[in-house]
């Protein structure tokens, strides 16, 4: 809408006063208040639009409140190709998001019972994999290994590898995906969420190798682009095609969930694989990797 | 100049055979003696060759991986192995023909090969879908991965793809999926893995089969993350600028060496190895007995836990709460 009575800006359009926002799907537009909005989890009350999450918010959606106990927050990426501008782009993002990169990842309890957490953010860098981001989801896999814990992983990815850092980042699938096989060999729980976007490298790796796959409504998912893929073939686009609906349709997620719902069907899974609540809350504080 | 094309550079090369062929032609035709001047004309050939393939950049070497003289999968397979057997199909859908399986000999040593295959004419291309594999060509791979697991035969993963198929279909039977359970289990096959870059590492197509105990890549090869007119279209937003991003992606086997990537760099005739297959072969397959013979001697507890530490070590990062390196 361009009349300017929106602020302009790179999240959510809001009123001046900080009271509304309005709906960021192009066919519902609601004005929403922003109170009640966030207590709807930043899901639009009318078409249930899911809104992009932090990586903190997201941490603290799917962990009992004070549990999640951040890990590695100090790893930063030291651009080892010397790539163009890419400096530049790591400091606007760090000052963005007041995180050091596109992942949030620590342990924390779900009803309970301990996990291990990595979560890929889109608002920085659209949430792509380069060093920081491999190394830290390996080492909450690892962590999950050596206490028995099942683990699991957001995605909010929509950059795949990220090419700034070259070959290095195409090695982080390998690498998130050998501390997955071990974890899977060692008869523990892996659950991946795919969030608004889930694609390419990341999908092609650790996106795809939960034991349950759990996806938000409307989130797109696929290998590549929409742009690229249409270049690549003669046949027609399905109008859902990499929606989260389309996956499910096509065998690829187990569950398409509203994100109320997410935490209690973690904590479902957990339940059905055996696993048990801790008796105190401080006890995920223990044997962590740091 | 399309990426596909090494003939602008080998042109004054391509000139200078053509002349020995003519005075080859006056010698036979005509009974003269120009032996020295054929002698002196072919060195300067050499010469030429060797200037010219001893300073290739990132975009040289990219169109040298792609070019069609270059040898497939097929021609290495056909010269290093005997007895080779190809099967087919992922028992869920159909057979890949971006995707080559089979079993053969290397030497004495059984071995199961995967690979992608190219095609040279219109034809081979459509058969083959440019390398280009499906979730079926990852599916049988696998398959056959762990049917060489079976028997206790090593594994030989060769890589040639500029990417893997990104169609509607295969979105909608599963090509993420399937590279991320080849790339997973790859790292809990119990026998030895070698995977060789043979000419385009294409991003997760390439890592797709790129899970192995070595990981060799040829002279002239290069492995990347993204092709360079892809990179070249994000950043510049004009992909005629692949030369540019071909450097800045640092795509070579020497890059990828220097990164701890690849384990070893296989040398290629002078003059890269479309000109000679059979020494390219020759020296591809010194490479991997060597390093067959090598890992015989590891147990399979070993052989994973050396195979997922190689690949854990992969990244450059600083822990600044630490403040010390990643």
């Amino acid at each position: 809408m361009g009349n300017g009575w929106f602020r302009k800006g790179k999240g959510p359009q809001e009123f001046p006063e900080g009271l509304w926002i309005q709906c960021e799907n192009p066919k519902c537009r609601e004005l929403l208040f922003i109170r009640e909005w966030e207590r709807n989890l930043k899901v639009c009350r009318k078409c249930q639009y899911h809104f992009r999450l932090s990586g903190a918010e997201r941490a603290a959606l799917l962990t009992d409140p004070g549990t999640f106990i951040e890990h590695d927050a100090g790893l930063e990426s030291r651009n080892p190709l010397n790539f163009p501008k890419y400096n530049d782009s790591l400091e606007r993002y760090r000052r963005e998001t007041g995180q050091s990169d596109a992942i949030v990842s620590g342990d924390g309890q779900c009803e309970g019972i301990p996990f291990s957490l990595a979560v890929t953010d889109a608002r920085f860098m659209m949430g792509s994999m380069g060093s920081v981001v491999g190394e830290r989801l390996t080492r909450s896999v690892e962590r999950a290994t050596q206490n028995g814990w099942p683990v699991v992983l957001v995605s909010g990815t929509g950059g795949g590898a990220r090419m700034q850092e070259g070959i290095l980042a195409l090695m982080q699938m390998a690498k998130t995906s050998g501390a997955i096989a071990h974890h899977h060999a060692a008869g523990l729980l892996t659950v991946v969420i795919l969030t608004h976007p889930s694609m390419a490298g990341v999908l092609a790796s650790w996106g795809s190798l939960g034991d349950v796959i759990l996806a938000e409504p409307g989130a797109m998912i696929g290998f590549v682009g929409q742009r690229v893929s249409k270049q690549a073939q003669v046949s027609k686009v399905p109008s859902d095609f990499q929606t989260a609906e389309f996956q499910l349709a096509h065998g690829q997620v187990d569950r398409v969930v509203p994100r109320k719902d997410l935490k209690a069907t973690l904590a479902t899974l957990f339940e059905f694989a055996g696993y048990t609540p801790v008796a105190r809350p401080d006890a995920v504080s223990t044997g962590s990797g740091e | 100049m399309s990426a596909g094309s090494i003939d602008d550079f080998e042109q004054p090369i391509a000139d200078l055979e053509a002349q020995i062929e003519r005075v080859k032609r006056l010698t036979r035709e005509h009974g003269l003696d120009r032996n020295d001047e054929i002698a002196q004309l072919e060195q300067q050939v050499q010469r030429l060759i060797t200037e010219r393939y001893s300073n290739l950049s990132g975009w040289d070497k990219t169109r040298i991986a792609r070019n069609a003289r270059r040898p497939y999968t097929l021609d290495f397979i056909r010269l290093m192995l005997s007895d080779f057997t190809e099967l087919h199909g992922d028992r869920v859908f159909g057979d890949d023909g971006a995707m080559i399986g089979g079993v053969g000999k290397l030497g004495d040593q059984w071995v199961t090969v995967v690979g992608q295959q190219k095609g040279r004419d219109a034809q081979e291309r459509h058969k083959r879908n440019f390398g280009m594999a499906r979730p079926e060509g990852y599916r049988k791979a696998l398959r056959l991965m762990q049917l060489s697991e079976k028997f206790n035969r090593p594994i030989l993963c060769l890589v040639d793809t500029p990417a893997a198929d990104c169609t509607v279909p295969s979105e909608e039977r599963g090509i993420s999926e399937a590279i991320a359970r080849t790339i997973r289990d790859m790292f809990l096959l119990k026998v030895p893995v070698l995977v060789v870059i043979l000419g385009e590492g294409g991003s997760g197509g390439a890592i797709g089969i790129g899970v192995g105990d070595r990981v060799l890549m040829l002279e002239h090869a290069i492995y990347s993350v993204i092709p360079p007119e892809g990179c070249a279209a994000i950043i510049w937003r004009d992909s005629s600028r692949g030369p540019e991003a071909a450097e800045a992606l640092q795509l070579t086997a020497q890059h990828a060496l220097r990164f701890g990537v690849v384990d070893e760099v296989v040398s290629e005739p002078v003059g890269g190895a479309h000109r000679d297959y059979d020494e390219a072969a020759r020296q591809l397959r010194t490479a991997l007995e060597r390093n067959l013979a090598e890992l015989s001697s590891l147990t399979p507890e070993r052989l994973l836990e050396n195979r997922y530490e190689r690949f854990r070590k992969l990244g450059q990062f600083v822990d600044t709460a630490a403040n010390g390196a990643g």
